[in-house]
Parts: structure tokens; sequence; C-alpha cells
């Protein structure tokens, strides 16, 4: 019943990215901590190691994160050369000591995106993924009135459906695994629930168009069908949400009416 | 001098305050709009539906959040529901029944015009996340999916998967990108808002540090919504997430907004124990297990330590089933916290420290079959599964009560402004509508009333009614901000030189002040604990002007982030203690060992209690001043809360 790692504890020695600013050249730094609790988390570890650092009157590792249960998005180190570490299906802030060894070297990185530049240490600037979501990512409802939320039914399985495309937590762990660094995942995910869902059919041609766009405009990669994105993805989201996307934007390429309608002031369609 | 608060509740019968609010509110004209800007600080489920609302109105809206995105706001993390009075299971709910349930839910602490109008408001609430794409569960007729939630006997509450605060905070920041897009919302992301600028006696803007560059920087409107959630992180450990605080409206109270209720604080009964002394963070079991998962210890001290399943059902002791036979599993937070600790303070609690009860769900697992309990609750056994290395679908969950939720916050009326003009405040960061505990599945409901339907209303009134003081434009260039700017700036400053000089790190003085708290400004509260937290506090301020280390520059630096709201937090947890103090009766989650009934349970005093307390900040280390706002019960009965 109880684990019984519950005291064990390991040493470790640790490479962590150091720089300065967006401008300056990185480095790593090397760090041995003792006596690692191997139920504490990998975040937590990095707290003990800050807290060792500011005692020893140096400048704290910068490292994001925020909710710490895997759901906000925050968290996003490279760690042993994988997006959130060796785990599958698991944020950085779900990695737990006990999956690494005794004496262990553990590299930690920023995520590395040419579209995702590194603001300090281990912290980057993904607001480009904020930038795809303001070019379709919605149904456009507005805040009034609507129909009743009954009245238009939802097959299960298409629910079901939508909500595994949504379930994405926008933190750019298929980003940091992709050789090409492409954002195909993450947009895709977006495109998939609304195309699915009845909500999503009134703007689905510009919604698609917009945001692939926008995602090629930020410097993010094409899609190659390596799958890396989907192996690191800590909600698991399926690479069919690619396969869709792009019927999606060729069917919305394709439209006649959606091209007539680009020209216009709104985007059409 | 303490004053009475008047919270301008509107003329006419409960049911038709807010239409008649509505129908009297002063507009602004369409094509005047424009002229008007408004910043909502905070990006969660009520910043980020406030914004986007008011800028479809046609507002200029500025937008502020800490992270990098405005997708990363706490509401995410919110497993188990939101509340609606849809009554689709036909199962005998309605806007009273909601209403009625909150009240009581709240121990009779809350605004009765309040909390109506947010059970109206529930239905829409609903549609509208509908018509954004939300992905909500539904049944294989297509219609939506109904569970049930502590402290109602109805199945009310609307859900995603368990990650339903995901996917309406992801609506709402979806609706916020669209304008965003449209030109009509600035985002100012990175930001925190160090203070709020007052012109003339009417909030006209902020000061805010780029958290990345350290630039301190001025912005100038004509209203300003705080929406930037609660102070959970007081007590260093909670299911709050690391960057949750309450920096911002403290800044606000300092100024002079009146704090209500800081000491109404929620403790989730159901969160995964405390292990080791490194944790930062504390991850919460959805409520919504309770629907399926029975919470028990063995009967005998001597069998808390064995193998659960090696325990028969005679020696296992379901207290909740047993104390509560009507509400038995579900009964309300503040109650199922408080059962918690007794059977745990009676030395029947399991795990190692002892300070845990089972989640059993092997009595469903058995009924329903273990794919109809991985379909409903997956992703939160295996989030137990990943954090204790143990498995539920064998073995009962070992779960405990830990900060969740603050009731209090910033004292807002009926139209959620502060006592400064032009301030409002939304969300888990008003005293809100919860009294002094919140029903699960509420705080979605509520942050989203607050932002979709509450504030486009009563912003555009208040723009409209000072609409000749308000279309004279503030210059961020105003003595104002220049001061605001400058008291900012020397805080930030005088922290990095202090910090140059002492041992103690923000994080060892903040773990302190959680101790604190926790022990004695937790689930129980006795005159004597509180005496002592005062005391403790004060020291403890003192060791961070005096002792504390800090490394790192101006820039981006997390540690000096923390140690901003570190210090706000010290103030603010002197703050509760006076409150909880003053308060000498027990209700919610305020419970004060000196007023409990012979059963244990909550006794409120409603002859000298049925107010709510808003605090008056008077400087650093002089006493705040208690006011009072009446309670008035014109359409429920006050009467003894029972779930038995």
């Amino acid at each position: 019943m109880m684990s019984a790692s519950q005291s064990k504890t390991i040493n470790i020695r640790l490479r962590v990215w150091r720089q300065e600013s967006r401008e300056a050249q990185g480095f790593f730094e090397e760090h041995e901590l003792k006596g690692v609790l191997v139920d504490m988390s990998f975040l937590e570890m990095l707290d003990v190691l800050n807290e060792q650092i500011i005692k020893s009157g140096k400048r704290p590792l910068e490292f994001e994160s925020d909710c710490r249960e895997g759901i906000c998005g925050t968290c996003s180190l490279v760690v042993q050369g994988q997006a959130h570490g060796p785990v599958r299906g698991a944020t950085t802030c779900q990695l737990y000591m006990r999956t690494f060894t005794d004496g262990e070297t553990i590299t930690i990185e920023p995520w590395r995106a040419k579209a995702f530049p590194v603001i300090r240490d281990l912290v980057t600037d993904r607001r480009a993924f904020d930038r795809i979501q303001m070019a379709g990512g919605y149904t456009g409802a507005k805040t009034g009135p609507h129909a009743d939320a009954n009245a238009i039914l939802i097959p299960k399985d298409l629910a079901d459906r939508a909500m595994d495309a949504a379930a994405c937590i926008g933190c750019g762990a298929c980003v940091a695994a992709c050789p090409n660094a492409s954002a195909s995942l993450f947009t895709s995910a977006k495109v998939t629930q609304l195309a699915l869902l009845p909500q999503g059919q009134a703007d689905r041609k510009r919604r698609v168009i917009r945001m692939v766009d926008q995602m090629d405009k930020e410097g993010f990669g094409s899609c190659s069908n390596l799958q890396e994105c989907e192996a690191a993805c800590p909600k698991k989201i399926s690479i069919q949400n690619i396969a869709i996307m792009k019927q999606e934007y060729l069917k919305a390429a394709l439209a006649a009416d959606f091209r007539a309608g680009m020209g216009s002031a709104d985007g059409g369609a | 001098m303490s004053i009475e608060l008047n919270p301008g509740i509107p003329e006419g019968p409960l049911s038709q305050k807010w239409d008649n609010y509505k129908a009297n509110m002063k507009l602004v004209n369409p094509a005047n709009k424009r002229k008007y800007s408004v910043i909502v600080v905070g990006t969660g489920l009520a910043g980020a539906s406030a914004a986007a609302s008011l800028a479809e109105l046609g507002y200029e809206v500025k937008s502020f959040c800490t992270h990098d995105s405005a997708r990363r706001a706490h509401s995410i993390a919110a497993q188990g529901g939101i509340n609606a009075a849809k009554s689709y299971p036909n199962d005998g709910d309605s806007v009273w029944r909601l209403f009625y349930d909150t009240i009581k839910g709240g121990d009779y602490r809350a605004r009765e015009a309040n909390v109506y109008r947010l059970a109206q408001n529930s239905t829409s609430i609903i549609d509208q996340c509908v018509s954004q794409g939300v992905p909500f569960a539904r049944e294989y007729s297509g219609e939506l999916a109904n569970r049930s939630f502590g402290g109602a006997q109805v199945s009310r509450t609307f859900y995603a998967r368990g990650q339903t605060g995901q996917q309406l905070l992801l609506g709402a920041y979806s609706q916020l990108m669209k304008e965003v897009d449209k030109g009509k919302v600035t985002l100012f992301p990175y930001r925190e808002m160090l203070d709020v600028v007052m012109v003339d006696g009417k909030a006209r803007g902020i000061i805010t540090r780029n958290v990345t560059t350290g630039e301190i920087e001025r912005h100038a409107a004509d209203a300003v919504v705080l929406a930037t959630g609660g102070y959970g992180r007081v007590y260093f450990l909670s299911t709050n997430a690391m960057n949750s605080n309450v920096t911002a409206i403290w800044r606000a109270h300092r100024r002079g907004a009146l704090f209500g209720n800081p000491c109404y604080v929620q403790i989730h009964p159901t969160c995964i124990p405390v292990s080791g002394n490194y944790q930062a963070k504390l991850t919460l079991m959805s409520e919504s297990l309770r629907n399926d998962g029975r919470v028990w210890v063995p009967k005998k001290k001597e069998d808390c330590k064995k193998d659960p399943s090696s325990i028969p059902d005679e020696d296992r002791d379901y207290y909740l089933e047993r104390k509560y036979p009507s509400f038995g599993n579900l009964a309300p937070r503040d109650i199922s916290s408080r059962a918690a600790k007794e059977v745990c303070d009676e030395g029947r609690g399991v795990g190692e420290s002892g300070l845990a009860v089972y989640l059993d769900f092997r009595d469903a697992i058995k009924r329903d079959g273990e794919a109809a309990i991985r379909e409903r609750y997956g992703n939160l056994f295996d989030m137990y599964h990943e954090i204790t290395n143990e498995n539920p679908y064998r073995s009962p969950m070992r779960i405990y009560p830990a900060v969740h939720y603050t009731m209090g916050g910033l004292w807002v009326d009926y139209s959620l402004q502060t006592t400064l003009p032009g301030l409002f405040a939304a969300g888990e960061a008003n005293f809100s509508d919860h009294g002094a505990n919140r029903l699960g599945a509420s705080a979605l409901m509520q942050g989203l009333s607050d932002g979709y339907f509450i504030l486009p209303y009563t912003v555009t009134n208040y723009l409209g009614t000072h609409a000749q003081d308000l279309l004279k434009k503030v210059d961020v260039n105003h003595a104002a901000f220049e001061s605001a700017e400058k008291e900012v700036r020397a805080e930030i400053d005088r922290m990095l030189e202090n910090g140059k000089k002492g041992k103690r790190t923000v994080t060892e003085i903040y773990r302190d002040l959680g101790k604190v708290v926790w022990d004695k400004i937790g689930m129980a509260r006795s005159e004597q604990g509180l005496k002592e937290a005062l005391a403790e506090i004060e020291k403890l301020q003192k060791d961070f002007d005096t002792d504390l280390l800090l490394t790192g520059d101006s820039k981006l630096n997390k540690n000096l982030e923390m140690a901003g709201r570190l210090r706000d937090l010290l103030e603010l947890g002197a703050l509760m203690a006076r409150d909880a103090l003053e308060r000498k009766e027990s209700c919610g989650g305020h419970f004060r060992v000196e007023s409990q009934t012979p059963d244990g349970e909550a006794q409120r005093d409603d002859e000298n209690f049925a107010h709510v307390a808003a605090w008056e900040y008077k400087g650093k280390g002089q006493v705040p001043v208690r006011h009072q706002e009446k309670l008035v019960y014109e359409n429920v009965k006050l009467s003894v809360r029972s779930y038995k």
C-alpha cells in the first residue's frame, strides 16, 4: 500500500541551460544535488536547486511553471533531450524523480525553436501560439442570448472527439519535439475541435486558412509526418488532427466562394 | 470610525431586482463607446469573459496577465464542473433552488440579491459556452450530461471530463482572442499589476511591471476591473497555482478599497496529502469523485496501518454517510473537511503521516465496472497514480483537506464596484456570492456570471453616469501616476537592496508564514491561536524587512516577483487573523472552536454576526478598521444549516 520509495533518495548531477537574455550566448552550467527524494517532482527538485543557488549568492535559474498539475501548459523543459522528459503523456511538472537513477546526469534545456525565442535561461516566449489563436481559433459567438444549449444535439462520439482535440494545453512540446519546429499539432487540434462541432461551421473555411497562414508567418516549419509531436504531447493529441487540418485547408482553399470572399475586408466566408 | 456599508441593492422583489437594475441603468450610446477605455487585470474566467464582452460592446479594452498567454490563468485547473439551474434532468431544480442551496451552502453569510442574480445568470452561461464550442460531456442522445456536486440534491453540474475549467477558460479565451484580432482588445501579457492609480477620487489606471524586462509602466483608462483571483497562496501549500497571489487586490486595498471577510477560506476535503517538506503545491482530486467514491477510515486505530483491502466492512467507518445520511459522501466541503480532520485528530487517520482518509471506489467498480469509472474519472485517476505511484483502481485513494479557494476578497456592491469609484472586482477576487463556504462547481459559474453578464451592464452604467468627468481624459503624465510609479519603484529597489544583506530566502519565510496560517487560521481557529498567529506573522514581517536574502537582478526574476507577493501576503495573513478573531462565531469554513454545537457542528451567532466584515487599511503596521454591511434576509429564513 505505502509506496516503497517513500523516503528513498538519489544523488544527481544536473547540466542546466543558462542564458542571460535573448541575445546572449547560452551555456550549460553544472550542479550537484545530493539526497534528492525520489517522490519529489522534477520541478520541486529544481526549487531545491534554486534555494541552493540563492544561498550561494548567485542568480537563480529561471524556469516557468504554474499549476503544477499538468493542465496550464506553462512548464516547458527539454529533459534528457525530450520535451517534458522521458515519461509519455506527462508535462514536466508531472515528472517525478523516481524516473531517474542514482548518479545520473540530467540535462535540462529550453524549448528550442525559432518561433520560441529564449527570454532567459529556460524561459521561452511562446506568444506565437496566441497569434495563431487570434487568427481564427474561435467560433465568433458573442456574449448574449443564444439558443438553448440542448437546441442542437451533438452525438456523444462527436463531442468526445472534439474534446480529445480540445484537451491541448498549448505548452509547445509538439514544436520542441519536431525536427522542423512545426506547430501543426497545436494548430490542428483547434481546427479539428471546431470543424467537428456544429457551432464551428459558419467560419470553418476562414478559420483554417487564417490559422495555417499565421502559423507559417510565425516561422514554424512544415509537417513532414515524423510523428514526434504526438509522442511528446502530454495530452496525447493525435496526429490525425493534422490530417484533418490538411484536408480542411485544401477544401477551403479550393472553395470558389471562399476565394472570392478572401478579397473582402472581413476575410469573407 | 466604523461605517455601515450600502450594497446598493435595487428595489423590488428578489426575482425582479436585476431586471430593475437593467431597466434603470445609464447607457452609453454606441458611437460614444469607443471613447472609453477599460482596463481588465487578469484573464481567468471572470477577466477573459469581461474583457471580451466589454470589447464586443465597443469599449477599448486593455487586458493584462502575468503569463505569456491569457490561457494560462488558474481557472484552467478547475476540474469538476459548473452549476446551472437548467433542470435538464427534470429532478426538481430551479433558479430558486440553486439560489437557496447557495445561500444555505454559504451558511447564510452571502447577500440574497447577488446570489439570486447568479442563479438567474447560470442558465445563460451554459448556452453561451456551448455557442463557443465548449465540448461539454453529452449523453448518447446528444443532450448535455449532468452530475451532482456537494450540498445539492439535484444534478445540475455540467462538465467536460475532469477539465471543465480548462474548456470554459479556453472558450472565454477564444472569445477574447477574437476581439484582439478585431483590434478591440490590446493584450498586455507578462505584466504584474502593482498599483491602482486614483485621480480625483476615481480609478483611472494602473502601474504594472513587465516581468520579463523589469520595466515599470503606466496605463490609463476610464474604469479598472480586477479579476485577479483569490489569495489561497497565503497558506504556501494550496491547490492554487504558483503564480496565484493577492498582490493586485492587496495594492487596491492599500489604496483604500475595503477587504471583505478575509477569514473565509475554503479548505477542500479531497486533495492528495502532503508528503515531505519540499512541496510547493498540492493537487486537488475533484469533488465529483464523491459521486462514486466512499470516504472512510478504520473504526479501530490499530487498523490504520493495515492494507485497507484487508479491513472488512464492519470495521470501516464511512463517517460522512454515518453523520450526514441525507447528503452522505456529498456533504459540503467545509463540513467534509472538518469531519476528516476530526477522525484524524482521533488518531484514525491513515497513511504514513496519519493525516489522510480513504476515498474508495471499490463498490463503484464492482457495481459499474472499471471501464465506466475510467470513463468518468480517468484523468483524475491517472493524475493520482502519477503523483503517489499508487493505482486507485486497485487500492483506495488517500486524501486530506487542503486550501483551495477564498470566499473573501475586495468588498463590492451589487454592481461589483469596490469602495473605490471606477474600480470593479470580479470572480474570486471579490468577496463574492459564496458567503462563508462555496459550493462545488459554483466558482466557474460566478466568474463567468460576473464577466459575461454583470460587468458589461454595471461598467456601462458607471461610464454613463460619470460621462462628464470621464470624457476628460487622464494622461499618464498626471501627478498621480508619477507618484504611484515612484512608490512602486522604491519598493522594488528596497527589496533588491535589502536582499543583498539578509540570510533567509523568500521560500523560507513564505513556508513559515504558510505554516502559521495553516495551523492557526485553518480548519479550526481559537482566540489564543489567532493571537499567536498575529504575533508570529509580525515576527515574520520583521524577518522579511531585515533578513531577506534575494539574488539576481530586476529583469526576469521569479524570486523578486515572489518577494513582492510575499510582502503583501504577510500583511494579508495578519488581516485574516484579525478578521477571524473578531468574528466570534462559527460559520461555513470559519470554525471557531469556542462556538460549536454539542455535536461539534458550526454554531452561528446571527444576532451579532449576520454581516459582512469589510476592513479598511490604515498603513503598514497600523491597526485596520472593521466596517460592516448588514445582511438582510427577506426571502430565506435563517436556520440551522443541516445536512443530516
